[in-house]
């Protein structure tokens, strides 16, 4: 194996519920405060105790933040998972166990090396407390990895430090378990190993953090004052994460008074009730959940979508259906969100990246749905949500407004003549709404799903119906218009060929360009931000004469919809799909791409190579 | 019914504390069917409202589906009103109370629409003890879709097509004293002498007021047979007490009979007046309050009037500590932690 600096993939076979998570993070943090680009995916079973689990690390000079297929060493503490643990490795990659047990002669094979560190010996020799052996068995691995990768101890310790601030005995423990497994490295292997870590500067002033805490957080900078939830995997944390932050920015330090009201829904049903409930009544109300949940409220998105309440929902996307896999993730949720609900409904999407944009997107839904008076769909996933990843930092302008939409308040209805809530005065499609409680005698209106003019009066004539379900598509034109834009990766198209991506698909998605230019093959691309699709996207594609849309599910949802919406001519795009559950790799989308082009027996491609 | 409603009214109508008549407290004429119990009871709110001076636009009307749940739009005209999702008013209101605690909430509801598919919202929303006023209109059938039994309708109860319920009813009184209801009550919408005082107190009432009130369906359930007609209802009610309720009023004088009445103060220093008419039951005491309920069971009685307050457990804002300033009048200064605060935020996850 040749020589590598800051690339390679470490994955980490622990059984869950025995503390690994904190030991694996240690390291995985540790590399980033070296100024190196990482990605730490956590592989976790749907279980809180005594099953396997996965925390898979890259690292990656260039900064490639998605999966890339190939364990270069794989540190071995589960019995459970060992079989296939060993066979994960790569060919001339290293496999790290724990030699307290005699490893059985099956999982030897030719071309791999082996590292046998006793950690449970050393744990057991060096503390006492049964439940801190097994704990800090753990860090003795991450002191072996020290040694063996050339981390900076300095950077560790610090960490530690950081954790147990305060905690002596626990700081002093930890310590002593890293140099425990540093010390056992230097008495018995040669290191560093040929791949290692050498310090860098490439962090800048990113930050390392999960998507969920992000739009937790932006709902809070974006002026959320109600959230209901129901508990659901992956999506739980946006709650907590709202609650952390508000609990510390919200609260009265003297009164303990609460600017903001949390509850934890009997079910999904109930969670979108009250989210509409307070957006009716001028706040700014959200949820998270992910796919089982947005089926459950799908009656209450229709209601929205036709009474015209804003709503803000966060889904945290994952492998359906609901017993299935709900650890792993997909994307595939779109289609069910667009168009969640009975009658003509279509609902605005969004599609974070990164937890910046969790962040910045969250907040600025809460603009949207208050400015189209509609439910808006925040479409993140279980790997952008609750894994880690290097972002940039979360930004907020001094000087920001909320845009409350257009709402009337008792001095503008004092002055204008009849109040029609779904009257369209000035052409954008979207009425005026007032507020209950605003004035004695005016602007009280009766909502309700459909049957009703445009001054809110009850009526079953169709002709009054159309009239509103055709505003409601000028409305959805409005949408197009303020809705994130599509990011063009290029000027001036080079190609005849694009590539269209969205969410969590993107760092893969421009890993695979990369790759593509290194063999000579150009393509466009673009980053679908929302849905509805704005004009440039409808431009990229009437542009290029093939164009893959690159997405994690089966059935090529956002193609779906590109060709329902764009009345595009369907050959032309191209899906290129992932849907095992995993976050889809650089080499899955260059070899589809490949694959179709008719390149792929002329095209070999190692990725580990080209890295260098 | 489809008649025209005269926009004149009577110039020396009664105005109340506000200025207003009891015309700034009604709403659209009700398309419900000649004599439906509900009409009576929207009749009541409207009563309640025009003598409690409340601000009509301070009051909103939130609903789920069904005949019940039309009814918002007949009563005050000038407060907002969210007919809603078929069993999913609870939270809705919940949503709307959370966002604004400076109003008054009407929760109205039918038997279907609570008991049945909207059961798992009505239980919750009791455990929370939500600041607002639950009206079930119960008529023991599904109206709007002509007719079926609903889990209200009791055991026995022969329908106007002549089939007989098999199955034991739900009891909706009973199960909101068993959740912990703080305030239950029981009336007929035949009852206006009844029903207007028990309106009035539930508005007052700082937590959950759940009024179940039998309110016969004249087009499907009102046969021999049902109980669930008026004449059925109005052989078998039994009051636990004749009240009042006494808005402000530091003294009150009664002709009542001594040791038989009972005063409960609510927290905005409101009064309710009760003259006990039944034994061994004392509205304070949940234990009383079922034993008295099951008792009136086995005797084939409906137990109307005030059955049980309690005026001690926080409502849901107060669980939640929210702030004096409702929710919804918060601005970007109150919510935003601002610029710093999310400097310090980013240098935690370096």
């Amino acid at each position: 194996m040749t020589k590598a600096v800051n690339d390679f993939i470490i994955r980490f076979a622990n059984v869950n519920g025995t503390g690994s998570a904190s030991a694996n993070y240690l390291f995985a943090k540790a590399i980033f405060r070296m100024g190196i680009p990482v990605t730490p995916k956590n592989i976790f079973p749907s279980n809180i105790q005594g099953l396997p689990t996965w925390y898979e690390v890259r690292v990656s000079e260039k900064g490639y933040l998605g999966r890339r297929e190939g364990i270069d060493i794989l540190v071995s503490v589960n019995p459970q998972s060992m079989a296939q643990d060993v066979k994960s490795v790569k060919p001339g990659g290293y496999f790290m166990y724990d030699s307290t047990k005699k490893l059985p002669a099956p999982y030897f094979r030719e071309d791999i090396h082996y590292l046998g560190v006793p950690m449970m010996e050393m744990s057991n020799e060096a503390f006492s407390d049964p439940r801190k052996r097994q704990l800090l068995k753990n860090i003795i691995y991450v002191g072996a990895l020290a040694k063996l990768l050339n981390m900076d101890y300095s950077e560790i310790e610090k960490l530690v430090g950081e954790q147990f601030e305060g905690k002596k005995q626990l700081i002093d423990a930890n310590i002593q378990a890293l140099k425990l497994g540093m010390d056992y490295v230097e008495a018995n292997f040669e290191y560093p190993l040929n791949f290692h870590l050498e310090r860098r500067n490439l962090i800048k002033d990113k930050i390392l953090v999960d998507g969920n805490t992000a739009c937790g957080l932006g709902a809070v900078y974006g002026g959320a004052t109600v959230m209901a939830w129901y508990p659901i995997t992956p999506s739980t944390s946006v709650a907590e994460a709202f609650e952390h932050y508000c609990e510390e920015y919200r609260t009265d330090p003297e009164t303990g008074e609460k600017r903001f009201a949390i509850i934890q829904a009997e079910d999904e049903l109930a969670a979108m009730g009250m989210v509409i409930g307070a957006n009716w009544n001028g706040a700014r109300g959200f949820t998270a959940t992910s796919g089982p949940g947005v089926s459950l409220m799908n009656e209450f998105l229709g209601l929205a979508y036709f009474a015209e309440v804003p709503a803000v929902l966060i889904d945290v996307q994952r492998t359906g259906p609901s017993t299935g896999m709900p650890t792993r993730t997909q994307q595939s949720d779109i289609l069910l969100a667009a168009y969640a609900s009975h009658g003509d409904t279509k609902h605005v999407l969004v599609f974070p990246a990164t937890p910046h944009e969790c962040f910045e997107m969250t907040a600025e839904s809460f603009d949207l749905a208050e400015r189209l008076q509609t439910p808006i769909m925040v479409m993140t996933d279980l790997d952008l949500g609750m894994n880690d990843h290097i972002s940039e930092p979360f930004h907020w302008d001094q000087k920001r407004k909320y845009d409350r939409g257009k709402v009337l308040n008792a001095e503008e209805l004092e002055h204008i003549g009849r109040f029609g809530r779904y009257l369209d005065v000035d052409g954008d499609g979207i009425p005026y709404r007032t507020y209950p409680g605003t004035h004695p005698t005016k602007g009280s209106f009766f909502t309700r799903g459909t049957s009703r003019d445009e001054y809110a009066a009850y009526t079953e004539d169709g002709a009054a119906y159309k009239r509103n379900m055709d505003r409601l598509m000028v409305k959805w034109e409005t949408a197009k218009k303020i809705v994130p834009k599509a990011h063009l990766y290029q000027k001036e198209n080079k190609s005849e060929v694009g590539i269209l991506f969205y969410g969590t698909s993107t760092f893969s998605a421009e890993e695979a360009k990369d790759i593509l230019e290194e063999n000579g093959i150009i393509v466009d691309a673009i980053r679908i931000k929302a849905f509805p699709f704005g004009e440039e996207v409808v431009q990229f594609i009437h542009s290029h004469s093939t164009v893959f849309v690159i997405e994690q599910n089966r059935d090529a949802q956002l193609r779906s919809m590109m060709i329902m919406e764009l009345e595009t001519n369907p050959a032309k795009l191209i899906p290129v799909l992932n849907y095992e559950g995993m976050p889809i790799t650089a080499d899955a989308i260059k070899n589809q791409i490949l694959k179709h082009l008719n390149l792929e027996n002329t095209q070999h491609h190692e990725l580990s190579e080209t890295a260098l | 019914m489809s008649y025209l409603k005269p926009l004149f009214r009577h110039p020396k109508l009664p105005k109340n504390k506000l200025g207003y008549t009891q015309k700034e407290y009604e709403g659209s004429l009700s398309t419900l069917c000649a004599g439906c119990g509900h009409d009576s009871i929207s009749a009541a709110i409207v009563q309640a409202c025009f003598e409690m001076s409340v601000e009509p636009h301070k009051v909103a009307k939130i609903s789920g589906i069904g005949c019940s749940s039309k009814t918002p739009t007949y009563f005050l005209g000038n407060s907002h009103g969210f007919n809603s999702v078929h069993g999913r008013m609870p939270s809705v209101a919940t949503g709307a109370s959370m966002a604004n605690k400076d109003m008054v909430y009407f929760g109205v509801s039918g038997d279907g629409d609570s008991a049945s598919i909207g059961m798992g919202q009505f239980v919750h929303v009791i455990r929370r003890n939500l600041n607002m006023v639950y009206i079930v209109m119960n008529n023991g059938c599904y109206g709007l879709t002509k007719g079926q039994d609903s889990a209200t309708a009791d055991q026995g109860s022969r329908s106007k097509a002549g089939s007989v319920n098999p199955f034991q009813a739900i009891d909706l009184a009973s199960l909101a004293i068993e959740l912990g209801a703080t305030f239950v009550a029981q009336s007929f919408s035949g009852d206006k002498q009844q029903l207007v005082p028990l309106i009035k107190a539930a508005m007052h009432h700082k937590g959950f007021a759940f009024l179940n009130v039998i309110s016969p369906c004249v087009t499907f359930n009102n046969n021999p047979g049902s109980t669930k007609s008026y004449d059925y209802v109005r052989e078998h009610i039994e009051a636990t007490s004749t009240l009042d309720f006494v808005p402000e009023m530091p003294e009150i004088k009664t002709n009542y009979e001594k040791g038989k009445s009972t005063r409960v103060a609510m927290h905005d220093g409101t009064l309710i007046q009760l003259n006990k008419l039944a034994t061994d039951w004392n509205p304070e005491d949940r234990v009383s309050v079922a034993n008295a309920l099951q008792h009136a069971r086995t005797k084939n009685e409906i137990l109307t009037g005030l059955l049980y307050v309690n005026t001690e457990w926080k409502d849901l804002h107060g669980t939640l500590s929210t702030c004096s300033t409702p929710l919804n009048k918060l601005k970007e200064t109150d919510l935003c932690p601002g610029v710093e605060a999310l400097g310090e935020i980013n240098a935690g996850y370096r």
